[in-house]
């Protein structure tokens, strides 16, 4: 293996590991967005889930931007062709990212009733719409996007933004929001108390259910799409570009990889199971910090699936089959790669050590009485 | 390849809005978090609780302040993807990592801490909680550093070299992007402005308080670090300003002459155009009032360093297109016939001018085949607006110049403990509020407009930049930021004014004859 096809599968894993970042991390803030009307039924109710996220919801978002910032300096022509295409779905996904934000630190700053419901559903969109978006652009992904490079490797894109919303995508996107409603129940588990929990509870057995039946259900209906497949390519190490291979489109390709590498069926199996598990553990008196830990592992379990069933895809044309973006040619140049690594490999320990240090000072529940004692520095 | 120009003007437009907006909430991030964990450390070191509310009373303003500064830095991140897709591609390679890096090292700092600064004041011991506020402070200060590698990168472009087999610009020198020295100059500058706008913040809040007799213990601690901190960064902003401009008087000539709306080459050292109108026509500068020598000394630092004139570089200009032409006609050869030994030596030799010739995309799509007029045309598109920059550069330095003063002022009366003595001053202070809003809004024009026709300088035209993506959808997401970004302007206003008119939600301490009046209402 040279050092560049390394780099390539390296940053393709941490591609993987930032996805599942995200989705845990910022993931749970988005869920718990999406089940406070369900579980906070008043205001002190509704307080009490926004501040258990309140501290922490900050930090979590900058998986989403380091997310972001790594894809484009790791996968620039990804950044560029995702972004642009999808032009429309992402103004949404901004847009409903920024009520985020603003929800969180304003609601509580006034007492109306009127501004508090006016941010509690900006903050319910806030989490509803990114947990939607992002799994229709997975759904999205798996089937193909309509786009196509010139000589200049100028990208030009042909769909629609109607288009995104295909019946698979759409099922993608229901995967996604179950997925995302769960791990927000799971946290709600851990960091509410009394009648709040219960809800929290309940929804999260619901919708762990509903991940399970969703996700085998998108599994077989994958099977029968058309996928993609490598027949020619300039080499595993060879300069970064997508106009140097040839590629065809196949009936059920999705499933090569498995077929290929049975191990990698521990992906899928991984999905199933942890959202089993988290239907299970959630309700139990002792074992709720372990829920979260379930539900966390079949979100990586569902992530690891789209990108084995890819792989070495990363973002296929169905326009123009050769213009698909690989592993192996859509990276940057090894230097940055390795400037990367470095980089990652000193500050990603370090962010990992004081966020844990940071969830450990802020442990325990969150209570109505935690709020009335410090009403300005609380949401 | 020709691009829509519309969608050109609109992604600029977009671009353009959306930074200056996100700029709105940075530059009181970046001060207010030092004067944070200044505040507080006073607190920890001399135990007086009115330095613990301060920070909490300052730390609320600062919060409300930070969420639109983090939900509107969201937008920049995505529109490097969204509307200059090309550039993405074309530069990634070295753009992307300084971004990645941001958020690694600097984003997580700050934005973890940020939580525990308002939720862990009960659960931290004391110095536990400054060591919050300090973190949260240097991540804040890290992530200007780190965007500001990348801006740097844009003004002047090291350690990348154009590879033919990717079609895009690669990193050849890390290290050289990293210690870029317009980059270390325009970051210093640029969080010096951020300090001198928290402090006139601080300082015009509590010049409100004391006018209207209210929490005076709190209004004469926080003025008085305010007057410190923001004498000191406002010198800082100004030598640091000039810094910038031997910087780019180095490596970016034509925004220099464009700023000074200097026509010819003036024999050295050049004199300063204080003020002036100047003519687009006759390229003259009429009524203007000139200072001798000055801009020569700033420039080069020499008595003989030529700063050259903006007709000298547009010759010059000329020369770079047809060097560049050379390159990209070789480019084209090697393309079809990699192991062409002449095309190849061809382009090496003429690779760094390859961005010249880009230019005349706009005027020929084969760029080889340009005539005379054409590659004229091309190079008087390297002259950046020179009306805008003249002025805008102007007021920038005249704002910079009034700081000192003000801070300076209020820095003597405040060592005098006569913070209070002269109303006017005080009046004087709580209306310079937006002025360091607008002395940093302007730095940037100048900055990116004296960029233009650039998006790297020297390297990839504006034009060329943009997504190929139908002018509607820019349309529509124009229009969703607008609309979205007034009401959050409205709110983030009206919560701030609020707030402050609620003042700190502690009990005055009954002093002074304003407070008793007051009371007495």
């Amino acid at each position: 293996m040279t050092e560049y096809e390394f780099l390539r599968l390296l940053w393709w894993a941490v591609l993987g590991v930032l996805l599942i970042g995200i989705a845990v991390m910022d993931g749970f803030d988005m869920g718990t967005a999406i089940l406070l009307p369900v579980v906070g039924h008043t205001d002190m109710q509704r307080r009490v889930v926004i501040n258990t996220v309140g501290p922490v919801w900050e930090g979590n978002q900058v998986w989403l931007i380091l997310g972001g910032g790594a894809i484009f300096a790791a996968w620039p022509p990804l950044y560029a062709v995702a972004f642009s295409g999808f032009y429309l779905a992402m103004l949404l996904l901004l847009l409903s990212l920024i009520l985020r934000p603003v929800g969180f630190k304003y609601r509580s700053k006034l007492e109306g009733t009127r501004w508090r419901t006016t941010w509690d559903t900006a903050l319910f969109l806030g989490g509803l719409v990114p947990a939607l978006v992002f799994g229709v652009a997975f759904g999205n992904t798996l089937q193909g996007v309509p786009f196509r490079f010139d000589d200049t490797l100028r990208m030009t894109y042909t769909g629609t933004l109607f288009e995104l919303f295909n019946p698979f995508a759409l099922l993608c996107g229901l995967v996604s929001v179950a997925m995302l409603t769960m791990h927000g129940a799971t946290w709600l588990a851990c960091k509410t108390e009394g009648v709040v929990r219960r809800r929290a509870q309940h929804a999260g057995i619901i919708a762990a259910l509903v991940l399970a039946v969703l996700f085998i259900l998108g599994g077989v209906w994958a099977a029968r799409l058309d996928g993609y497949v490598l027949q020619s390519f300039a080499g595993v190490d060879a300069p970064s570009n997508p106009l140097t291979k040839h590629v065809v489109r196949q009936a059920g390709a999705l499933m090569n990889n498995y077929a290929a590498e049975p191990w990698t069926k521990a992906a899928p199996a991984i999905g199933i199971a942890g959202a089993l598990l988290t239907a299970l553990l959630v309700s139990l008196r002792r074992l709720r910090g372990l829920a979260f830990v379930a539900s966390g592992l079949s979100i990586a379990g569902v992530i690891a699936t789209a990108g084995v069933s890819l792989f070495p895809f990363l973002l296929p044309s169905s326009l123009d089959p050769d213009s698909s973006l690989t592993v192996w040619d859509a990276s940057s140049s090894a230097t940055t790669l390795l400037v990367m690594t470095v980089a990652t490999a000193i500050f990603l320990p370090i962010v990992l050590a004081y966020t844990a240090w940071v969830y450990r000072v802020l442990r325990g529940p969150v209570t109505a009485a935690d709020i009335e004692a410090d009403p300005h520095m609380t949401y | 390849m020709v691009t829509n120009m519309d969608v050109v003007q609109l992604s600029r437009l977009q671009f353009g809005l959306t930074a200056m907006y996100h700029f709105l909430f940075v530059p009181l991030t970046l001060g207010l978090s030092v004067l944070l964990a200044i505040m507080e450390s006073i607190y920890v070191t001399t135990g007086r609780t009115i330095w613990r509310d301060m920070t909490r009373f300052w730390g609320t303003l600062f919060g409300i302040n930070f969420a639109l500064g983090v939900a509107t830095g969201l937008t920049m991140e995505f529109e490097f993807g969204t509307n200059w897709a090309y550039y993405a591609h074309y530069v990634g390679d070295i753009f992307g990592a300084p971004l990645a890096i941001e958020g690694l090292m600097a984003f997580f700092l700050e934005a973890t801490f940020i939580g525990l600064f308002f939720f862990g004041w009960k659960r931290l011991t004391r110095v536990q909680h400054l060591a919050t506020t300090v973190l949260m402070a240097l991540g804040t200060n890290l992530s200007a550093l780190w965007i500001l590698i990348a801006n740097g990168w844009m003004q002047y472009p090291v350690g990348a070299r154009f590879n033919i087999a990717t079609m895009r610009m690669e990193v050849t020198d890390f290290y050289a992007v990293l210690f870029n020295p317009v980059a270390q100059a325009k970051f210093v500058h640029t969080v010096s402005a951020g300090y001198v706008t928290g402090s006139m913040f601080v300082l015009s809040v509590s010049a409100f308080y004391l006018l209207r007799g209210r929490y005076r213990g709190l209004a004469i601690r926080s003025m008085t670090i305010a007057a410190s901190f923001g004498l000191a960064s406002a010198l800082s902003v100004v030598v640091l300003g000039d810094e910038s401009g031997y910087m780019a008087g180095l490596n970016q000539k034509m925004k220099i002459a464009a700023i000074e709306a200097m026509w010819q080459t003036e024999p050295a050292p050049a004199s300063f155009t204080v003020i002036g109108i100047p003519n687009i026509d006759t390229h003259e500068t009429d009524d203007a009032i000139r200072v001798p020598w000055v801009l020569g000394l700033i420039a080069t630092r020499s008595l003989h360093g030529q700063v050259e004139g903006i007709d000298n570089l547009v010759s010059q200009a000329e020369l770079q297109i047809k060097s560049g032409m050379i390159a990209y006609g070789a480019m084209q050869t090697l393309r079809a016939h990699p192991d062409d030994a002449t095309a190849r030596a061809a382009f090496n030799a003429h690779v760094d001018d390859l961005g010249y010739a880009l230019l005349l995309k706009r005027y020929t799509p084969n760029v080889t085949d340009a005539g005379e007029d054409q590659i004229a045309n091309a190079a008087l598109d390297t002259i950046p607006p020179v009306m805008p920059l003249f002025f805008t550069f102007r007021i920038m330095v005249a704002l910079g110049f009034y700081f000192i003063a003000l801070f300076g002022t209020m820095f003597v009366l405040a060592s005098r403990r006569n913070l209070e003595r002269h109303r006017w001053l005080l009046h004087v202070c709580l209306w310079s509020l937006p002025l360091p809003w607008i002395a940093a809004e302007l730095g940037w024009v100048v900055a990116e407009v004296g960029r233009q026709p650039w998006t790297i300088d020297g390297v990839l035209p504006t034009f060329l930049s943009v997504s190929s993506v139908p002018a509607w959808n820019v349309w529509i997401s124009i229009a969703g930021f607008v609309l979205f970004y007034s009401v959050l302007a409205v709110v983030e206003v009206y919560l701030m004014v609020r707030t402050i008119r609620q003042g700190p939600g502690m009990t005055p301490r009954p002093a002074g004859p304003a407070i008793a009046a007051v009371a007495a209402e």
